[in-house]
């Protein structure tokens, strides 16, 4: 069995009375996309964000590369190798393409305080920028402000600027929402071979991408995990069935 | 370099400041150079108040504090060393001086320092909650000068002449206004400089989506404390020339009035242009001037054009002149 990056124990989060994460455990290991699917509400972006560390779990532990992370800040974790993109879209709205990634190049080496050299000619930001543009499949699109891209592009760029941490795990949630199929259809070949520069926790609502992606699957319902598995334990588990795949399934 | 229509806008606005003060000088109206000396020094203090209004996005409303900081370290210096009275005398002896290049420095890392403080306490908030910081910390400092009867309280403090500057004839209007107007130049400079660096890139970063910055590993914080005092450490060498132009330094400076004028400038002007608060300074001032003569009333005017500028042309006259669009 591959090394485990991403280990999750026991984790709780309450809001008020509401349970958002209960007793959660899993973990994220070396070349797979560990897609984590449940009906709206389940608690899957909630995982997230205390994965991020832009929540704090009630109790449970969180260890990222053999280091326990619960107390440390989202820039920390940032840093350390967690890339994350967002549900919701969220970029810097006035840099162009290039601008941003520039950007998250420089977070990732950690060095923001220079103030001597402009940045969009210095060729240790715009080199790994450029490559990690080309990657996520926005070639072409460097100029553009991100104000003025498309959703699915706007998207990409967010991959992109994930990318740019060069981390040691991503976590994506919702990748493709809002894209349409056709979108998805252009972001499934990008995501599949991001697993090959760092593990993916992948939260999805798109099933034919998470069929077609996943390695291991685990269903969140209420807050709690209630299966994990292969793509085909998955579709054949009735509890998921009943619960989340629906009828049709 | 590419030319853009901004760098020609730019170009006119210095070309203009300059222009005025060398003809006035042509014509034997000295009036006028301390008109655009006045202008060169309000730009100044503009200039720095972009870096944090504009850039970093941080609407203080308390940099007033940071200009009469400089104006009161130029007035209890230039005062002491005018009365041969040391400034401390224990086991060693401060005297104070009138050496502008010692005067700057001074002024300037000591409302480096304010700004530290007031800072990091009021960038623990944001919105509406930091401008009433940064304005509480500066009325402070105000009410602290009217009741501090040592350097002249409510009344201010004079000191008579003007302070020295080597192989220059201070006195001499025009050369003053050609030292005011060179900071200008460098700060304007600096600005641009710092905007285009990795430090201006993260800024503006945090300036549009502060949340987004941890998760590319950017803590927003420590880009604002830092842009905050650079911002008030060029307000106070503006302040500092300030005082030296009239020679007389007062609580007004630190007045919330003050900070309210300086944000004017750069809003005027254009916010997050370069040379926006050169020009916001010197529509201000040739208002005032002009206006000032026909109605008491020339502010109410302004108010005017003010509110058309940001309702209308939140780019300011920098912005109408260039007309870019969406552009940083
Ligand atoms: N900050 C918060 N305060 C209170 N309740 C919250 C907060 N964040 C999320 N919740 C609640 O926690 C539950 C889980 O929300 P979460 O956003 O994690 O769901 P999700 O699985 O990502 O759903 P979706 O598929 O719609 O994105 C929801 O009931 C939500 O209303
Ligand atoms: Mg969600």
């Amino acid at each position: 069995m591959s090394e485990v990056i991403l280990e999750i124990h026991n984790l709780h989060k309450a809001f008020g009375a509401l349970q958002a994460t209960q007793d959660v455990s899993l973990t994220l290991r070396q070349g797979e996309i560990h897609a984590l699917i449940g009906p709206n509400g389940a608690g899957k972006s909630t995982l997230i964000k205390q994965i991020a560390g832009e929540i704090r779990p009630d109790s449970g532990s969180i260890v990222f590369a053999g280091q326990r992370v619960e107390t440390w800040d989202a820039a920390a974790r940032a840093r350390a190798g967690l890339a994350r993109s967002f549900q919701i879209s969220s970029v810097m709205p006035d840099y162009t393409v290039l601008q941003n990634v520039v950007l998250a190049v420089q977070g990732a080496q950690g060095r923001s305080f220079g103030f001597f050299r402009p940045a969009l000619s210095d060729r240790h930001l715009t080199d790994p920028a450029q490559a990690h543009i080309a990657h996520a499949g926005l070639e072409g699109r460097e100029g553009v402000t991100a104000a003025a891209l498309s959703h699915g592009e706007r998207r990409k760029l967010e991959i992109a600027m994930a990318l740019a941490l060069q981390p040691r795990a991503f976590l994506l949630d919702e990748p493709m929402a809002g894209m349409g199929p056709e979108g998805a259809r252009q972001l499934t070949p990008i995501l599949s071979e991001l697993r090959t520069s760092a593990p993916i926790l992948l939260v999805e609502h798109d099933m034919d991408a998470v069929f077609a992606l996943a390695d291991r699957i685990s269903v969140l319902v209420y807050g709690r995990i209630i299966a994990t598995g292969s793509v085909a334990e998955i579709r054949a588990n009735p509890e998921v069935r009943a619960s989340y795949l629906g009828e049709e399934a | 370099m590419n030319i853009t229509r901004e760098t020609v806008v730019n170009s006119a606005v210095l070309a203009l400041l300059v222009l005025v003060p060398v003809v006035a000088q042509l014509r034997g109206d000295p009036f006028t150079i301390t008109l655009a000396t006045k202008v060169a020094i309000f730009a100044l203090a503009g200039v720095g108040l972009n870096l944090a209004l504009g850039f970093g996005g941080l609407i203080s409303f308390g940099h007033a504090a940071f200009f009469g900081i400089g104006g009161y370290v130029t007035g209890i210096l230039a005062s002491h060393a005018a009365n041969y009275e040391p400034l401390f005398d224990g086991a060693f002896t401060v005297n104070g001086t009138q050496q502008m290049l010692l005067i700057w420095p001074i002024a300037i890392v000591v409302a480096g320092l304010f700004a530290v403080v007031i800072g990091a306490l009021s960038l623990r908030t944001s919105g509406v909650f930091f401008i009433m910081l940064t304005l509480a910390f500066s009325q402070m400092i105000y009410y602290f000068a009217v009741s501090w009867p040592s350097y002249g309280g409510e009344d201010g403090l004079s000191f008579y002449t003007r302070n020295q500057f080597p192989e220059l004839n201070m006195f001499d209007p025009l050369n003053y206004f050609w030292v005011c107007f060179t900071l200008l130049i460098l700060a304007v400079g600096l600005s641009a400089m710092i905007t285009r660096s990795r430090f201006g890139l993260a800024l503006g970063g945090a300036r549009q989506n502060p949340q987004r910055m941890a998760s590319i590993g950017i803590r927003p914080f420590w880009l604002s404390l830092t842009i905050f005092v650079i911002s008030a450490m060029m307000t106070a060498l503006a302040g500092s020339l300030y005082a030296d132009l009239n020679r007389f330094v007062s609580p007004a400076m630190l007045n919330w009035h003050m900070s309210g004028e300086i944000m004017v400038f750069v809003i005027l002007g254009g916010n997050r242009r370069l040379l926006g608060p050169v020009a916001g300074a010197g529509l201000y001032i040739l208002a005032e001037h002009l206006l000032g003569q026909f109605s008491d009333y020339w502010q109410f005017f302004l108010g005017l054009v003010l509110l058309a500028v940001v309702l209308f042309a939140p780019g300011g006259v920098i912005g109408i002149l260039t007309r870019r669009r969406g552009d940083v």
